[in-house]
């Protein structure tokens, strides 16, 4: 209900609203439609250029829409929360194992065993071939238990000493990983990610949907899109809640939260139960777009990574998480698109080329980006938006 | 938007029976003896103070009522139920608020969501429904927030509504801090200082929110202040404690021509004089 001058805000549900003016809402919406445009391969002129993805963009944009999920999920537990995880990379893990032992295709061979003196079936890979809509949430739920089982050493410490537990559960997951071979494919082999197929519809296959022709690609995108939607509105929502006023609480005063009556411990198990279920489900899906998953990938690096994207976008909000995320995806084109310029051209582009390479200037730049942020926008790029923004509402006057 | 009084949107206590009963309270700290033998009863629509110099052990007090501290001995008994050994957040749930003598507001969050999180306790929803955010979660929200913006006006607060706590003058904290208390619809609220380092002013607006929250809820207060004109002005009784020994309990008037009470305060020989503020 609104009353007097529009966008006067005369109740409490409007005033609790994700976009509080018609403004906000417009822009957002052209921010989607934009990026739905360029995500199936279409252009969009700005005057003096012409804006459009090329495929590899589009790859490593598939790739942010799957990251952030993830990205969301680490920033309900360390941004909303407070409770700094490095663990992150494990429960990506959990999750991208379990899709593709779910919904991936098992393998086995015939053996002679001695003892019984006849030919045996030996696994090789374990593979269920279910469907996605079985594989993708038991993702979810199985990197929210592992997420269930880790909690309780998470509310008996805090700070660094949370960060150093975590820090083990990475070494203790890239183990696993890579010792339990039936189920990961084995160091440097891996195995295939499951096939996209949704009660038969096919995800990772063209096919003709409303008359349009959809590639791979496109689909994916559509997938990476729906789902980021969904899972960045009910982080926001959450966020918004009951319960993430509590998060904050726990974040920014935990004495003072008890005193509110909110039970620290059991708000700590949910802050981790549900960042390792966004965690598990964008596991099982961001292999799919190269199509298979190493037990190496989980390791230390990966974790510092979406540390990376948090920092880097904005703490505790989503729309920061996707910034952050898109940022360290696009990170190494950004970086091969300099080293184009003559100005960087001490960098090198093949990957056998001196120092510094472009690898080499990505890992720099992880660490110099995380430590400027802190130091001068700890908001991130979302912190810079907000001041962007301010600027220009209130222009031209200053303040 | 018609103002509402604090008892339209908070229930309010009846009668006058005991809420509050700590009976030989023992505490210590290794070899250091923090509380010995306070008990004290406190009944609704009472306001109760405790006073002590510096270390008497007011705070600790406080502090064992609200589960932050484990007492080694005594019973607190609070509305029939024993509170010893309770974790603090279910002796919040049972409706026992307080505030503290160094705020212990959220700083990075707005008077609304500090406030908000008062209604904690009364907001029935789960994980499920906030992430979903229909039907009964904005209900929930909204029906709170009405609570909310009732103690808004009651404290005054309009201007800060949306306000980070951390931005806000310190007088201005200490509001926001008892207005999170009595969100959380309190059956009693300890109050820890609540006039340290107030102006004159700011401390009689303090003494006037005390007074209207006891006529309008009926719920018992126990203030621990070293103001001693508001607490003479406020209480119904007062409680003088020394090096965690009780030394004194009864009227304002009694207490400050307590020979133990003048001793304590200004040291021996000042038979004397009065105590600080007092009115005798």
């Amino acid at each position: 209900m609104r009353l007097g001058r529009p966008g006067l805000i005369s109740d409490y549900a409007t005033d609790t609203a994700i976009f509080r003016s018609n403004v906000a809402r417009f822009w957002f919406l052209v921010l989607l439609v934009a990026t739905v445009v360029l995500g199936l391969g279409g252009s969009i002129p700005l005057g003096f250029m012409t804006l459009s993805l090329d495929g590899e963009a589009t790859f490593y944009l598939i790739t942010t829409l799957f990251a952030a999920i993830a990205a969301i999920g680490l920033n309900l537990v360390t941004g909303v929360a407070g409770q700094v995880s490095l663990g992150h990379a494990f429960f990506l893990g959990v999750g991208g194992f379990t899709a593709a032992v779910l919904g991936g295709l098992g393998e086995t061979r015939r053996v002679f065993d001695l003892a019984s003196g006849d030919f045996v079936e030996q696994v090789l890979l374990f593979g269920f071939e279910l469907d996605m809509l079985i594989w993708l949430p038991a993702a979810g739920l199985m990197a929210a238990l592992a997420g269930l089982i880790v909690a309780p050493v998470a509310f008996r410490l805090r700070g660094l000493y949370l960060a150093v537990v975590t820090l083990g559960l990475v070494f203790l997951g890239e183990h696993l990983f890579r010792e339990w071979d039936v189920v990961s494919g084995g160091v440097g082999v891996g195995r295939p990610t499951p096939p996209l197929s949704l009660l038969g519809f096919r995800f990772d296959q063209p096919s003709e949907v409303l008359g349009m022709t959809l590639d791979r690609q496109k689909k994916l995108f559509l997938l990476g899109f729906v789902l980021l939607l969904i899972f960045g509105l009910a982080a926001k929502n959450l966020m918004r809640s009951k319960i993430g006023r509590a998060l904050s609480a726990i974040r920014d005063r935990d004495l003072a939260a008890s005193m509110m009556g909110i039970d620290l411990s059991r708000y700590k198990t949910v802050a981790f139960v549900i960042s390792s279920f966004f965690a598990g489900v964008a596991g099982a899906l961001i292999y799919t777009v190269i199509g298979r998953i190493l037990p190496e990938s989980f390791n230390l690096l990966l974790s510092v990574e979406y540390i990376a994207m948090i920092l880097i976008g904005g703490v505790a909000t989503v729309s920061g998480a996707v910034m952050g995320a898109a940022f360290i995806t696009f990170l190494p084109l950004i970086v091969r698109t300099l080293a184009g310029f003559p100005l960087f051209g001490f960098i090198s582009t093949s990957p056998g080329g001196g120092f510094p390479t472009v690898a080499h200037i990505e890992e720099i730049l992880f660490g110099l980006l995380i430590v400027v942020f802190l130091i001068f926008e700890p908001l991130g790029l979302y912190g810079i938006w907000i001041r962007i923004r301010n600027y220009w509402k209130a222009w031209p006057f200053s303040y | 938007m018609r103002a509402r009084l604090l008892g339209e949107v908070l229930p309010r206590a009846g009668g006058n029976d005991p809420i509050l009963e700590i009976q030989d309270l023992e505490l210590s700290f290794q070899a250091v003896k923090a509380i010995q033998g306070v008990s004290l009863t406190v009944h609704d629509g009472e306001i109760f103070a405790v006073i002590g110099p510096n270390g008497a052990g007011k705070t600790s007090v406080f502090n064992c009522i609200s589960g932050l501290y484990k007492p080694d001995s005594g019973s607190i008994r609070f509305g029939g139920q024993d509170l010893v050994g309770l974790k603090p957040h279910r002796i919040a749930n049972l409706g026992v608020a307080r505030t503290f003598q160094n705020i212990e507001l959220f700083p990075q969050m707005t008077v609304l969501d500090n406030l908000m999180l008062g209604r904690h306790r009364h907001l029935r929803y789960g994980s499920a429904g906030a992430m979903l955010r229909v039907g009964r979660a904005i209900r929930e929200e909204v029906r709170n927030r009405e609570v909310v913006e009732a103690i808004v006006e009651f404290l005054e607060l309009e201007p800060h509504r949306k306000s980070y706590v951390a931005m806000l003058p310190y007088g201005v904290q200490k509001k926001v801090e008892l207005g999170r208390a009595l969100a959380t619809e309190p059956r009693i609220l300890l109050l820890d200082e609540p006039a340290a380092g107030m102006n004159l002013e700011e401390t009689e607006d303090m003494a006037r929110f005390i007074t209207d929250i006891r006529r309008e809820l009926g719920i018992g207060v126990i203030l621990v202040d070293h103001d001693m004109r508001l607490v003479m002005d406020l209480a119904d009784t007062v409680l003088a404690l020394e090096f965690g020994r009780p030394i004194a309990t009864g009227s304002p008037e009694a207490i400050q021509n307590n020979p133990d009470v003048i001793r304590a305060y200004l040291g021996e020989g000042q038979r004397s004089a009065t105590i600080p503020g007092g009115t005798t």
